[in-house]
C-alpha cells in the first residue's frame, strides 16, 4: 500500500472553483452523477404531471398543448439528462480505477465535456417558457410536425441538441482513449472487467451514432431557416427520410443506454455469488453483435410508414436475431448464480430485479418485432411499456445498483442496509405498477401521447398513475440514503464485498484523489 | 395456403374462450388477417410465457438453494462451450420458427390483387375526410363527443371520444382499398378490429386492405401524434350487408343535392343561430374556445373582435378563404354555403357581439360564385 | 511522468466523428437511390425519355389507373383529375387532364407531389408529359388545364390490376416562410 501514501502530494482545490476546474475523474464522475441525480428529478416531475392527467379520463389539469410539451421534455430530459450522463458519471469513476489508470486521458476535454451539459439543459427547459411553449413533437421529433408545424422554439432544441451530442461524444473520445492507452502494463483487452467492456462498446456506438443525430437536426434547421427540403415533399423531399436516418442514429442510441447497464450487472453478479462470471468470452462477443445488429434493425420502428415487403422481412429477421445474443447473455448471468454462495444486499437485488424485468422488456420487445403484430402494437401504450421496462428497471435499475455497488469505495462510508432493502422493494412494486398495467391498455388499443382516453381504459391508467407516483416518491428516499451516507455512514472497509474482484478494490477506501500514480502491478493482491 | 396459415395460428392458440371478452388483450378482430395477426400475437406470447417459466424457475430455484445463508459453498467454473452452443443455437431455431407464419401472413397483408371499393382517406389536423373514389362521395369525419364530457362537466358516455359525426360506412364480405395520405402532418389510420394502422404522410400515398366477415360499428384512433388534438381525432367505422350500403350511398348523393337546394330556402334568424351553434362547436371552438375568448397570440378571439363586428364581406372572406398563413383554413372547400351562413350568422351575434346581422346561404353562394 | 497517450488515438476518433457526420448527410442521396431502385415510397420519375411503342397491341392485359387530387394544407385552389379512373392495357399511351382554378385573392405557386400506391408500381409508370416536372404559377381566379401523358410498362408485375397516381399541390409561393402555429 506504500504507492498510495505518497499520492497526497495534492489534494482537491479549496471553494466551489473546485467543481467547475477540476480535472479529476473522480469530482468530474461526481459532477455527472449528481446532474443526472437533478435530470431524473425533472424528467420525473413532468411524469407526474403526465399521470396526474391520465388518472382519469376527461382533461382536469393541463391542456393537450401542454400535455405534449410534457412527454417531449420528459422523454429528452431522461434519456439525454438522466440516463447518458449517469453512465457517463459511472465510466469516469471506475473505468480509471478498473484499468488502473492515474486518471482520463484527456482530463481537459473531461471537464469541458461535462460543463457543456448544464448549458445545454438549461437552454432546453427555457423552451417552456418561450412563446408557443417547448417542443410539443415528442422525443422522437418527426418531421413535419417539428419542421413546418413546429413552435418558434425548436431552434432552441436544436441547439440543445447539437451541444448534447458535442459533450456525448467528447466524452466518449475520451472514455476510448483512456481504455486504449492507459490500461495497466500487462493487462490485455481481454483481461479488462465487463463493464469497461461495454462501456468501451458504448462508446464507439456513440461517436458512430450521435454525428448521424446532429445531421439530422442540422437538416431541420436548415428546412426551417434557410428554405431547404429535406424532409418538405414540396420542395422533393420525404418525411419518411426524416424517420430513417432519425431511427438510425436512434436505434443504437438505446443500446447505448443500456450496455453499460449490462456491464454493471456483470460486476454485481459474480460479486454477491462469490462465483467468477460465467462465460467471460461470450458476454463481449454477445455485447459487440448486439452493437453490430443494433446498425441494421432501425426500420423496425417504422413498420407501419408503408415499407416495401421485402424491407419489412428484413428488419423483421435482423431484430429477431438481436434475441440472441441478448439470449446468451441472460443465460451467463443466471449460470453465474447457479451453484453460487448468493447474498442479496442492495446491489445484488436491483442486479436481479435488472435481469428479471430487463428479460421481460426483452421479451416484449421479440413480440414487436414481428412485423404484422407490430401493425397492431406501433404506437400504443404496448411499445411505451416495453420501452419502459428497459429503460427503467433496466437502464435505472443497473445504474441504482451500480451506485450502491461503489459507494461505500467512493465515499469511504457505508450506506443503511435496511433503508436500501426499503428503497429496492418500494421501487420494485411501484414499478411494476406502473408499466405492467400499461401493456394491457396498449394491447386493448389505447394510442401513447394522449392527454385523454376512452372508458375501457380506466382503471389500469389509474393503476399504472398509483404506481408511478409510489416510484417517483419512492426516489426521494434514495436521495436521503445517499446524503445520509456521506454525511454519517458508517465508515466502510477496504473490501465492502467479500466475493469483489478487481483492481478498483485494491486502492484504500475512501479512495484517495489520485490513485495508481504508480500503474499498479497485475496479480499483486 | 391462406386457410392453411389460419389453421397453423388457430391451432396454436388455446386461450380459454371466456378469457377473450376482458379487454386486456389485442382484439380478435372481424378479418381474416387481424384474426391470423391476434393468432401469432397468441403464438408469440405462449412462446415468450414458456421461455420466462424457463429461464426465471432456473434462476429462483438457484436463489432459493445457492444462498450463503444456507451453507452454500461457491462452485468455481466459469464457462462450458457446449452448453453454451447450445443456448445460442436453440433460440435460433424458436426464431425461425416463429418467422415462418409471420412472413407467411405479412405476404397475404401485401396482396394487390382486385379490389371492390377504393376509399381515400385524409389525414387532416384533426380530423379524417373520406373519399369513395369513381362515387362522387365524400366528407369529413369529426369527433363527435361534446366538450361538456371532455372537461367533466357531463357524464361520458360508454363511446367517449371514440364517436365521430359522419361514420365510414362499407359493406362486409368485399374487398375494401384504403389508399392513405395527409393534409398537413403525419396521422396514422388505425382500426384495431381490421388490423389496420397505417401512416398518413403528407405528399404521398399508402395502402392497405381490408375484408370485413362481421357487420357492426368497429371504433379506433389516430395513432402517430399530429398536434394538439391528436387524442381526438377518432375512427367509426360501420360495416354494413352490401345492400344497405347501396342504399346509404344513394342516400348520400341524395343529400348531397338536398344540401345545394337548402342553400335556395329562406332562413330564419333563429334557425341560423340553431345551426350556427352546432357548426361553431365542431369546427371553430378548438381554437376560437366556445366562448370565442380565442387562444393569443396563436387564436384570436372572435368576442368583441373587429372583424366579427365590422363589415360582412370582411368576415365571409376569412371564413371562406381562410387565413392560411396563420393556420387559419379555407372552410369554403369544407363547409356547405348553409353551414358558412349559419357560423357567421352564430359568431356576429353571440357573446358581447350583437350585431343583428343575418348572413343568408344565398348570400355565401353568390360570393363563391362571383370568382 | 511517462506519456500514456498516443495522439493517434484521439484524432482517429474525431475523424469517425467527422465521418459519421458526413454520413448522415450522405443518407439523404443514398435513400434517394434507394428509393429509385425499391420504388419505395410511391415516388415516380422524371420525364420518360424513350421512345414510346404505340404498337404494342398485341398485349391484351387490361389494368385500372386512378387518379386522386390533394392540395395539402388546404391550398384554397380548385383540383380534380377529368376522370378519376381510367381501364388501358399495359403499354398503350394516354392522355388525361386534371382541372385546376386559383380561388384565392392572390398570385399562387404551386408544386404537385406525384406518388403511386403500390409503391412498387411507381417504377413502371412512365410519364412522357406531366405538370408535375415544373412548377405552376397562377393569378388570383385563374383556371388552366393540366395535360398529363403517360403509358404503363409492360413490365409490371402480374399480381398488380389497380395502381392509383396521387398529386398533392403544395403552396410554395414562399419557400422559407415556415407556417406559424
Amino acid at each position: 500500500m506504500s504507492a498510495y501514501t505518497e499520492t497526497t502530494h495534492h489534494g482537491p482545490a479549496k471553494g466551489w472553483t473546485r467543481w467547475i476546474l477540476t480535472t479529476n475523474h473522480k469530482d468530474i464522475g461526481t459532477l455527472y452523477l449528481v446532474f443526472s441525480l437533478i435530470m431524473l428529478f425533472v424528467g420525473g416531475s413532468m411524469a407526474f404531471v403526465i399521470r396526474a392527467e391520465l388518472f382519469q379520463p376527461g382533461l382536469q389539469l393541463v391542456v393537450p398543448e401542454f400535455f405534449n410539451q410534457m412527454t417531449t421534455m420528459h422523454g429528452l430530459i431522461m434519456v439525454f439528462g438522466a440516463v447518458m450522463p449517469a453512465f457517463v458519471g459511472l465510466a469516469n469513476w471506475q473505468v480509471p480505477l478498473m484499468i488502473g489508470a492515474p486518471d482520463m486521458a484527456l482530463p481537459r476535454m473531461n471537464n469541458l465535456s461535462f460543463w457543456i451539459l448544464p448549458f445545454a439543459f438549461a437552454m432546453l427547459i427555457s423552451t417552456l417558457f418561450m412563446a408557443g411553449g417547448a417542443p410539443d413533437f415528442g422525443w422522437t421529433f418527426y418531421a413535419p410536425l417539428s419542421t413546418t408545424y413546429a413552435p418558434p422554439s425548436v431552434t432552441f432544441f436544436i441547439f440543445a441538441i447539437h451541444m448534447m451530442g458535442i459533450s456525448s461524444i467528447m466524452g466518449a473520445i475520451n472514455i476510448i482513449v483512456t481504455i486504449f492507452n492507459m490500461r495497466a502494463p500487462g493487462m490485455k483487452l481481454m483481461d479488462m472487467p465487463l463493464f469497461v467492456w461495454t462501456w468501451l462498446i458504448t462508446a464507439f456506438l456513440l461517436i458512430a451514432v450521435m454525428p448521424v443525430l446532429a445531421a439530422v437536426v442540422t437538416m431541420m434547421l436548415m428546412d426551417i431557416h434557410f428554405g431547404t427540403s429535406f424532409f418538405n415533399a414540396a420542395g422533393g423531399g420525404d418525411p419518411v427520410l426524416f424517420q430513417h436516418v432519425f431511427w438510425f442514429f436512434a436505434h443504437p442510441e438505446v443500446y447505448i443506454m443500456v450496455l453499460p447497464a449490462f456491464g454493471v450487472v456483470s460486476q454485481i453478479v459474480p460479486t454477491f455469488a462469490r462465483k467468477p462470471l460465467f462465460g467471460y468470452q461470450s458476454m463481449v462477443y454477445a455485447t459487440i453483435a448486439i452493437a453490430v445488429l443494433s446498425f441494421i434493425v432501425w426500420a423496425h420502428h417504422m413498420f407501419t410508414v408503408g415499407m416495401p415487403i421485402a424491407g419489412e422481412l428484413f428488419f423483421m429477421y435482423t431484430t429477431m436475431l438481436i434475441a440472441v445474443p441478448t439470449g446468451v447473455k441472460v443465460f451467463n448471468w443466471i449460470s453465474t448464480m447457479f451453484r453460487g454462495s448468493m447474498t442479496f444486499e442492495t446491489p445484488m437485488l436491483f442486479a436481479i430485479a435488472f435481469i428479471v424485468l430487463f428479460t421481460i422488456g426483452g421479451l416484449s420487445g421479440l413480440m414487436l418485432a414481428i412485423a404484422p403484430a407490430d401493425f397492431q402494437y406501433h404506437d400504443t401504450y404496448f411499445v411505451v411499456a416495453h420501452f419502459h421496462y428497459v429503460l427503467v428497471p433496466g437502464s435505472v435499475f443497473g445504474i441504482i445498483a451500480g451506485v450502491y455497488y461503489w459507494l461505500p469505495k467512493w465515499c469511504g462510508k457505508m450506506y443503511d442496509e435496511k433503508l436500501g432493502q426499503w428503497h429496492f422493494w418500494l421501487s420494485f412494486i411501484g414499478v411494476n405498477l406502473t408499466f405492467f398495467p400499461m401493456h394491457f391498455v396498449g394491447l386493448a388499443g389505447m394510442p401513447r401521447r394522449i392527454p385523454d382516453y376512452a372508458l375501457q381504459f380506466a382503471d389500469f391508467n389509474m393503476l399504472t398513475s398509483l404506481g408511478a407516483f409510489l416510484f417517483g416518491t419512492t426516489q426521494l428516499l434514495f436521495v436521503y440514503i445517499i446524503v445520509k451516507t456521506v454525511r454519517s455512514g458508517k465508515p466502510a472497509e477496504q473490501l465492502p464485498w467479500e466475493g469483489a474482484q478487481g483492481l478498483e478494490w485494491t486502492v484504500p477506501t475512501p479512495a484517495p484523489y489520485h490513485t495508481f500514480s504508480t500503474p499498479p502491478v497485475l496479480g499483486e493482491k | 395456403m391462406r386457410r392453411l396459415l389460419h389453421l397453423f395460428c388457430l391451432a396454436l392458440v388455446f386461450i380459454p374462450e371466456p378469457l377473450l371478452a376482458l379487454e386486456f388483450n389485442m382484439p380478435r378482430g372481424v378479418t381474416d388477417t387481424s384474426q391470423s395477426i391476434f393468432g401469432l400475437h397468441m403464438t408469440i406470447f405462449y412462446i415468450c410465457l414458456a421461455i420466462a417459466i424457463i429461464v426465471f424457475g432456473v434462476m429462483f430455484w438457484s436463489i432459493f438453494h445457492h444462498r450463503k445463508s444456507k451453507g452454500a459453498k461457491a462452485a468455481q467454473f466459469h464457462g462450458n462451450v457446449l452448453i453454451e452452443i447450445v443456448w445460442t443455437i436453440i433460440p435460433l431455431i424458436i426464431l425461425v420458427l416463429i418467422a415462418i407464419p409471420s412472413t407467411m401472413t405479412l405476404v397475404d397483408m401485401y396482396d394487390a390483387g382486385e379490389s371492390d371499393i377504393d376509399i381515400q382517406v385524409t389525414g387532416h389536423q384533426w380530423k379524417w375526410h373520406y373519399k369513395y373514389i369513381g362515387e362522387d362521395v365524400d366528407f369529413f369525419s369529426i369527433l363527435n363527443t361534446s366538450r361538456e364530457e371532455i372537461e367533466n362537466r357531463k357524464k361520458k358516455n360508454p363511446n367517449y371520444l371514440l364517436e365521430v359525426d359522419n361514420a365510414l360506412v362499407v359493406p362486409i364480405n368485399q374487398k375494401i382499398r384504403f389508399l392513405f395520405t395527409s393534409n398537413d402532418v403525419i396521422h396514422a389510420w388505425w382500426v384495431p378490429d381490421l388490423a389496420i394502422k397505417k401512416d398518413a404522410i403528407p405528399g404521398f400515398i399508402n395502402e392497405s386492405w381490408t375484408r370485413i366477415n362481421e357487420p357492426g360499428t368497429y371504433r379506433g384512433q389516430c395513432a402517430e401524434l399530429c398536434g394538439k388534438h391528436h387524442a381526438f381525432m377518432p375512427i367509426e367505422v360501420k360495416a354494413v350487408p352490401e345492400a344497405e350500403y347501396l342504399a346509404w350511398l344513394d342516400e348520400q348523393k341524395a343529400a348531397k343535392l338536398a344540401v345545394a337546394a337548402s342553400a335556395e330556402k329562406d332562413w330564419s334568424m333563429d334557425e341560423l343561430m340553431a345551426a350556427g351553434a352546432t357548426v361553431y362547436e365542431k369546427n371553430c371552438a378548438v381554437c376560437h374556445q366556445a366562448d370565442g375568448s380565442g387562444m393569443p397570440p396563436a387564436f384570436p378571439p372572435l368576442n368583441g373582435s373587429a372583424i366579427v363586428q365590422g363589415d360582412k364581406v370582411g368576415h365571409i372572406e376569412i371564413v371562406v378563404h381562410g387565413r392560411l398563413e396563420k393556420g387559419m383554413p379555407a372552410f369554403g372547400e369544407q363547409l356547405s354555403a348553409v353551414d358558412i351562413a349559419a357560423v357567421i350568422t352564430y359568431e356576429r351575434n353571440s357573446w358581447d357581439n350583437q350585431t343583428g346581422d343575418i348572413v343568408t346561404p344565398a348570400e355565401i353562394q353568390a360570393m363563391m360564385e362571383k370568382e | 511522468m511517462k506519456r500514456w497517450l498516443k495522439p493517434s488515438t484521439p484524432t482517429g476518433l474525431m475523424l469517425i466523428v467527422v465521418l459519421m457526420f458526413g454520413f448522415g448527410f450522405m443518407l439523404v442521396p443514398l435513400y434517394d437511390v434507394f428509393c429509385e431502385i425499391t420504388g419505395l415510397n410511391g415516388k415516380t420519375r422524371g420525364p420518360y425519355q424513350g421512345e414510346v411503342n404505340a404498337a404494342t397491341n398485341q398485349n391484351q392485359r387490361m389494368v385500372t389507373i386512378q387518379f386522386v387530387a390533394n392540395r395539402n394544407d388546404n391550398l384554397p385552389w380548385g383540383f380534380d383529375p377529368d376522370q378519376e379512373e381510367i381501364q388501358l392495357q399495359i403499354g398503350e399511351r394516354k392522355q388525361t387532364t386534371f382541372r385546376v382554378s386559383n380561388t384565392y385573392d392572390q398570385a399562387v405557386v404551386a408544386q404537385a407531389i406525384p406518388s403511386v400506391s403500390p409503391a412498387r408500381a411507381a417504377d413502371y409508370l412512365n410519364k412522357v408529359e406531366c405538370f408535375c416536372f415544373q412548377r405552376q404559377p397562377l393569378d388570383a381566379g385563374q383556371s388552366k388545364d393540366f395535360p398529363l401523358v403517360f403509358f404503363i410498362d409492360p413490365d409490371l408485375p402480374a399480381d398488380i390490376s389497380k395502381l392509383t397516381l396521387s398529386y398533392t399541390l403544395f403552396d410554395i409561393t414562399n419557400p422559407a416562410s415556415a407556417r406559424t402555429h
